[in-house]
């Protein structure tokens, strides 16, 4: 129980940080996707389904606020959310190789899909210049953010397992 | 550890693979409700207005403050070079001014012509500030700080700084979704001053980098639209109020067909230091009844 509000919290955290802060923060009009990184993350830290779930609720705030249908970005979400989650059993704590290239790898399929969707389908063909101005950068600024955010993820996980772990004890 | 793994095998729960299909056939039938049903999730824009809008709020704030700070301390010494830059201007400019007045006088014969003073000021408008962006980067949208609560709703005009913005596209009770003209899938209806050409502008990510909109469809044989010509919402426009000023021509080509013309402008607006705005409580439907 506990677990899952303060997981509510850092969603709407990350959700309200991307929107606000990093927007300001932005790279010549790029800000990071702290939403993949929250998704992907819980993922492959804790399974399929809480990747889902996590990825579903990131999807449906951002399809409320700015998406045009609902249940579009929480589609995709959903799915890297599912995906890292397979992750889950090669996954070790103490190496941050595998989250960096499995948050990068999600970003780039975020925004590949939203390319092919949203804009190669209204006949927005020069895919070389959406890469090279949006695409890649963002994958950039979102490792880059990854890199100071994840270990922050992990603390909080490690300190609410130890938390629920002496729950038990008293019990 | 045993505990732990107890519990969890105690409670109920649903293999994943059912609960990913749950959860698509739920995304699948929200895209269907909001495509053909044209439904506007009111009441998740309600809760999502409660629950995240004041943290948006308050972060908002706390950096517009601290950034204003920043850019005081920089400003300073900037501000005294440009001082004595600006009295020397002062002396070219009065001899300017008196060139400008009599110009003034043939201005204000031309406004009346197009009655442009007196429909935007005629409108009656509500500030708002601008409190969170589109979290990705592929659309340029912005939520600002009042919704249904002050009044506002769907379709209204929003302006800053003389020049249009955009419009609303999605609201909840203290929040509303601008979408910007500048905007990738934004499609403005609009007329060329000089000639009461009317013609399309069109957003677009690629031109956006280099600060101007795309317009495109204008028919022109006599070729009496020229760089510099002021840009305004048409006439026939459904969503846009008529003759609120989006840009100046920058750029006019040929179009390979050889009867239309299409090209650059440069908005009036500028997009990337947008703070405040300010919204037209008027819709264009209620104008024209």
């Amino acid at each position: 129980m506990k677990r899952n509000i303060i997981l509510f919290f850092v969603i709407i955290i990350s959700f309200v940080l991307q929107t606000t802060l990093f927007q300001v923060l932005n790279f010549g009009g790029i800000s990071p996707n702290l939403l993949i990184i929250i998704t992907a993350s819980y993922g492959f830290m804790f399974d399929k389904k809480c990747g889902m779930v996590v990825g579903f609720i990131c999807g449906l705030l951002m399809d409320i606020f700015y998406g045009n249908v609902l249940g579009f970005y929480a589609l995709i979400y959903l799915y890297i959310g599912a995906a890292n989650g397979t992750f889950h059993s090669i996954f070790f704590q103490d190496d941050i190789k595998l989250p960096l290239v499995l948050i990068a790898t999600s970003d780039f399929v975020y925004s590949f899909v939203c390319y092919v969707l949203l804009y190669l389908l209204r006949s927005r063909f020069d895919f070389v210049f959406y890469l090279r101005r949006v695409i890649f950068p963002e994958i950039v600024y979102t490792i880059f953010v990854t890199v100071f955010l994840y270990p922050c993820i992990l603390l909080l996980n490690r300190t609410v397992e130890d938390t629920e772990r002496e729950d038990h004890k008293v019990v | 550890m045993s505990p732990v793994v107890k519990r969890k095998r105690e409670k109920f729960s649903i293999p994943s693979k059912y609960l990913l299909l749950i959860l698509t056939c739920i995304c699948v039938a929200l895209m269907a409700v909001t495509f053909f049903a044209d439904y506007s999730a009111s009441p998740l824009n309600k809760l999502v207005g409660y629950v995240v809008v004041p943290f948006q709020n308050g972060v908002s704030r706390i950096g517009t403050w601290i950034s204003v700070r920043i850019d005081e301390l920089g400003e300073l010494r900037v501000v005294l070079e440009e001082n004595q830059d600006l009295k020397r201007q002062i002396a070219d400019l009065t001899v300017q001014n008196t060139q400008l007045q009599q110009d003034k006088y043939e201005l204000s014969n031309l406004r009346e012509l197009y009655k442009l003073d007196e429909q935007y000021s005629g409108y009656e408008k509500v500030g708002a500030r601008i409190i969170a962006k589109d979290g990705g980067n592929w659309f340029h949208t912005f939520t600002i700080d009042k919704g249904t609560d002050d009044g506002l709703s769907i379709d209204m005009n929003v302006i800053a700084g003389g020049g249009l913005v955009g419009r609303i596209v999605d609201i909840g009770p203290n929040w509303a979704k601008v979408n910007a003209v500048i905007n990738d899938d934004s499609n403005v209806s609009s007329m060329v001053l000089a000639s009461s050409d009317t013609f399309m502008v069109t957003g677009s990510l690629q031109l956006m980098e280099e600060g101007v909109i795309g317009f495109e469809q204008l028919t022109d044989p006599q070729n009496k639209v020229a760089v510099g010509d002021k840009v305004v919402t048409s006439n026939i426009s459904d969503k846009y109020l008529p003759s609120i000023l989006i840009g100046y021509i920058s750029e006019i080509n040929q179009d390979s067909n050889n009867i239309t013309k299409s090209g650059k402008l440069t908005p009036a607006v500028d997009f990337k230091h947008l703070e405040e705005v300010l919204v037209i409580l008027k819709t264009k439907q209620q104008v024209g009844d």
